[in-house]
């Protein structure tokens, strides 16, 4: 039985009809237009469209504001692009997950295949496009952030490591260096620390999620950190990284890459999530290390970890349109 | 739930509620490409000096 198929039954719920064998029997296209645009995983788009604008907007020299309106609408398709084809990869464990068994494909709304060549029409045309108008430097990298998401995160490492988050987070870290690169053709220090910046926030970031949703993990057999180590491990992990991230986030502003607004944002920023990740250390636990207030902090961490990386840009790109 | 349960089935109005959605959205992202590659091909001739 392939992935899809068991997912399909398990969605189905066994021997009864699920609603794409009513599809597949009849050629009834039970689709909303609201499925294709879920399957483009619309939040997250919206976080890789900010940072990819803001990266657009802190490099030095000109874009004329079509083609930048194009860039960016570039980086968008393909991060879309690229959840579709993460969706249409990741069909059997959605339809196990309690937050994931509603997504059009597991729920039987939009066909496996048809998924699949939407994903790929949308990349394909994304890099095209990006190539023709802006330039092909920046399209290579987004063909890169593309591929590394479903070929290195999605195909190869999310089933196989607890440590799938952080070498994949790298692929959410690419926007900001597909801006800068749509308007300078190479790449510089600060867009390189934009993409570790994202790179060290992402682990405390899913591991916040993954500490209260773990049971969704199991299910699936995601080998999540929490499902692997426990919550206790999970915990030191996400402080640790979160004491790397909070100084690294302050880095352009001493090396002269961004003024005070920044610099200033960024420390007290820094100095809130560590304090955040130090309350998910010192959650109160039972011996084996679950926590005994429903993982309240890590539910907090989570919101703020989402809230520091919009307000840590705005403030980057608010620094230099400023200065 | 079997399969007769009107959750499972859609009616024919919803089908074509989907359907005519559908028939718009694409209409709408049709109209906005054709938009966005006239306004490409200006910048572009603007750029190569071929404004007029």
């Amino acid at each position: 039985m392939d992935q899809g198929t068991a997912g399909l039954l398990a969605a189905g719920g066994g021997d009864e009809a699920s609603p794409l064998m009513l599809a597949g029997a009849t050629h009834l296209d039970l689709s909303s237009a609201g499925d294709w645009f879920a399957l483009l995983k619309p939040r997250v788009v919206a976080l890789v469209v900010f940072t990819g604008l803001v990266g657009l907007l802190v490099a030095p020299g000109h874009l004329n504001p079509v083609l930048g309106f194009t860039a960016v609408l570039c980086i968008a398709v393909a991060a879309g692009a690229a959840g579709a084809l993460n969706m249409w990869y990741e069909r059997d464990i959605d339809a196990l997950m309690r937050r994931t068994a509603n997504r059009p494909i597991p729920a039987g709304r939009i066909a496996p295949a048809q998924a699949l060549g939407f994903g790929l029409t949308l990349a394909a045309g994304s890099v095209v496009v990006m190539g023709l108008t802006v330039n092909l430097f920046a399209a290579a990298i987004l063909a890169l952030s593309i591929g590394f998401y479903v070929g290195i995160y999605t195909v190869w490492l999310k089933r196989r490591t607890p440590q799938n988050i952080v070498i994949g987070g790298a692929a959410g870290a690419f926007p900001p260096l597909i801006g800068w690169a749509a308007v300078t053709g190479r790449l510089d220090l600060l867009p390189l620390l934009m993409f570790a910046i994202i790179f060290f926030w992402t682990p405390p970031h899913f591991w916040s999620l993954a500490l209260w949703a773990h049971g969704d993990y199991a299910r699936a057999g995601v080998p999540m950190l929490p499902v692997v180590a426990g919550p206790r491990a999970t915990r030191r992990h996400v402080f640790l990284y979160t004491l790397v991230l909070a100084p690294l986030s302050v880095l352009p502003w001493p090396l002269h890459l961004a003024g005070p607004v920044y610099g200033l944002a960024a420390a007290a920023l820094g100095a809130g999530f560590v304090a955040g990740a130090w309350q998910v250390l010192r959650d109160r636990q039972d011996a084996d290390g679950r926590s005994l207030t429903r993982d309240a902090p890590a539910r907090m961490l989570f919101r703020y970890s989402l809230l520091y990386l919009a307000v840590l840009f705005a403030a980057l790109a608010a620094d230099r349109l400023i200065g | 739930m079997t399969d007769d349960t009107p959750a499972r089935r859609p009616t024919e109005g919803a089908l074509a509620r989907r359907r005519r959605g559908r028939n718009i959205a694409m209409l709408v992202v049709l109209l906005g490409i054709s938009a966005l590659f006239y306004a490409i091909a200006m910048v572009k001739m603007a750029q190569h000096g071929m404004g007029g």
